[in-house]
């Protein structure tokens, strides 16, 4: 085994520092019996119990998970289509012009996504609430998608398609029955994205959001700032917990499938 | 003519299967196939032969219907199937990378095609299990084409395409992905299979001694068109052209100019200072009218000694030895330069051979064992 040198060492220890020390402070506060964010009375865990009862934060919560499952479907959906035809469509007039301009919105500032669409909605007299930050979301996460399910489709072997055409399928077909399962991993990780992406965000969503719903970041924002409570420290430990179970899940799941058909891949070449 | 032989090519009365007329297929300013005509006939076993880029892509791609004539027509059983889509055509197609579906089984792969016409299933699963034993796969049916070895994953994709009992059968490459010696027993089984299911079959390789083993006939294509068609066995001992020649199969190439001797045999005038060559021709050639004379190295005899018979006979020196195991192949340098190849048997040890480097030889051939060409 290599031996880390104590260079290595000391980068490795800085670097994680640097990440996760926010974090584990956090974490640590989070279980504070005292009311003072920065002072430590003891180990409690009150603060999830206030928590629980905290209507307004629980239905913030209810908000951002439905606009986060209904965003990244719509943006899956969106997206994986746009993904199909850009990059199987042919060569149409403008093909490089649209492919250029789907990956805009990932460079384009926040601040005037959320400006532009807010005028939108104005615009179009459609009133703030769920819906509008749904269709915000949707727009901004679906050339996430379009991007990850693009990049799976440039190596995806047409002579497959060609195959399921061969025999006596429709084009339609072809693409639920050969196509779609192929590349289901990165329609689902494109939708993961998308929801993850709908989760986090404040800056859109503020901008998109009425009276009627406000999402969970919106909400977190505006009690900061009143000052932090150890019960929005308990909010973002689950919130953590919640992401690093799904991560590490996530992980294991795909490493497992990988190790078992690499094994499968080698048995088959032994019965040649 | 022994009608037992299967020769339907050389019956007027026969009716083609497919037949190209005056095919043309552009891209752009590229011309793919100009102006092609062809007949292949039912339970044909024909292979499209030539190098990379020489359109027998196209070819296969317009019949499986990925592609359409730019001019021209062809025709299946007599109709015209350009307007045809390829999901509507009695073709099936075995794609070069196999292209198996990677999330069905070996057994859902085969019986994917017969799904789609809605079979019923027990006349469906009849078919898939009769093709599985065709191809030997039994004991595979249940598992992904990730879980067999390559030479499995071809005879899935043979049993795949041959499942819908298609009219024509096109096999793009079928054995590029195998080892030699795979690819080997692999060639009599696909005959094997069309032998026993009486498909006609259209295969594409640019590897000439498959499609001379497995090919009732072969078309050797350049460029977008035919340079011949033939059986095996006329276009490597009849070539009609130098590139043919040169194509299929090992040749020496001697230029010269060729006189008339006797009735269709030619004396040819070759190098200054030697001995004209005699060479039986069909083709008539005007007097000193410059040719080729294509030779292949196995019809080559080497000797020490000048060979009292020979029709023709020159000598030189040995320049190098290409040993071969079975074969060796002498390359013998003439006096004015010119590298002629002997094939010999190696019928004796290797310690007992009769010939080494530098070693003056004589060169001698009959008067039919060459190809007299137009140049």
């Amino acid at each position: 085994m290599n031996r880390l040198s104590w260079f290595n060492v000391v980068s490795l220890t800085l670097g994680f520092a640097f990440l996760y020390i926010p974090m584990i402070i956090l974490i640590i506060f989070s279980f504070n019996e005292s009311k003072l964010v920065t002072v430590w009375a003891g180990f409690s865990t009150k603060w999830y119990g206030e928590l629980v009862q905290n209507e307004a934060f629980l239905n913030a919560a209810w908000v951002t998970i439905r606009v986060a499952v209904f965003s990244s479907t719509l943006a899956t959906i969106l997206g994986t289509a746009a993904a199909y035809v850009l990059v199987r469509g042919g060569r149409f007039f403008g093909r490089t012009l649209f492919s250029g301009m789907i990956y805009a919105p990932l460079v384009m500032p926040e601040v005037i996504t959320g400006l532009s669409l807010l005028l939108l909605f104005i615009g179009i007299g459609l009133d703030r609430g769920i819906v509008t930050i749904v269709l915000a979301h949707t727009t901004f996460s679906m050339c996430y998608v379009s991007v990850v399910v693009s990049s799976r489709l440039v190596t995806f072997d047409q002579s497959l398609e060609e195959a399921a055409l061969d025999l006596g399928c429709s084009a339609a077909q072809a693409f639920r029955l050969v196509t779609l399962p192929i590349i289901a991993p990165a329609v689902i990780s494109g939708w993961l994205l998308a929801f993850t992406l709908s989760l986090d965000d404040l800056v859109i969503a503020s901008f998109t959001s009425g009276p009627s719903a406000t999402t969970l970041p919106i909400k977190i924002f505006s009690a900061v700032r009143l000052g932090v409570s150890p019960e929005i420290n308990a909010l973002s430990t689950i919130m953590i917990a919640v992401v690093t179970v799904g991560v590490i899940a996530a992980s294991l799941v795909s490493k497992r499938a990988a190790v078992r058909r690499r094994l499968e891949e080698q048995t088959a070449a032994r019965t040649e | 003519m022994n009608s037992a032989v299967f020769a339907p090519w050389e019956d007027p009365q026969a009716k083609p299967l497919i037949q190209f007329q005056n095919v043309s297929k552009r891209f752009g300013d590229f011309t793919a196939i100009d102006t092609l005509s062809l007949d292949i006939f039912e339970r044909e076993f024909f292979a499209l032969l030539g190098p990379s880029g020489c359109g027998k892509t196209t070819m296969m791609r317009m019949l499986a219907g990925f592609e359409t004539p730019t001019e021209g027509h062809i025709l299946l059983g007599g109709q015209d199937i350009d307007p045809i889509p390829p999901n509507k055509r009695a073709v099936n197609m075995m794609f070069q990378s196999y292209a198996l579906f990677p999330h069905l089984s070996v057994w859902e792969n085969i019986a994917f095609g017969l799904r789609r016409d809605n079979m019923p299933k027990p006349d469906l699963t009849a078919r898939v299990e009769e093709m599985l034993r065709l191809t030997r796969l039994e004991q595979f049916a249940r598992r992904k084409p990730h879980q067999i070895s390559g030479g499995q994953r071809q005879r899935v994709a043979l049993a795949r395409s041959l499942a819908k009992a298609p009219k024509l059968l096109l096999l793009d490459e079928p054995l590029g992905a195998l080892d030699k010696k795979l690819r080997q027993d692999t060639q009599f089984e696909l005959m094997d299979i069309q032998e026993k299911t009486g498909t006609t079959f259209v295969i594409v390789t640019h590897d000439q001694e498959e499609a001379m083993t497995v090919a009732s006939r072969v078309a050797v294509m350049d460029q977008g068109k035919l340079m011949q068609v033939a059986t095996p066995d006329r276009i490597y001992e009849n070539p009609n052209s130098v590139y043919v020649a040169d194509f299929i199969g090992d040749v020496n190439i001697i230029s010269g100019r060729a006189t008339s001797s006797a009735e269709e045999t030619y004396s040819i005038e070759w190098a200054e200072g030697q001995a004209p060559l005699t060479a039986t021709s069909a083709t008539a050639f005007s007097a000193g009218q410059s040719c080729h004379l294509a030779i292949r190295p196995e019809k080559v005899t080497i000797s020490s000694e000048r060979p009292a018979d020979a029709a023709n006979a020159i000598q030189g020196k040995v320049h190098d030895i290409a040993y071969l195991g079975n074969l060796s192949t002498y390359h013998v340098e003439l006096p004015d330069g010119t590298i002629i190849k002997a094939q010999t048997a190696n019928t004796r040890r290797i310690s007992r051979r009769s010939f080494t480097w530098e070693d003056p030889v004589w060169l001698s051939w009959t008067a039919t064992a060459a190809v007299l060409l137009a140049a």
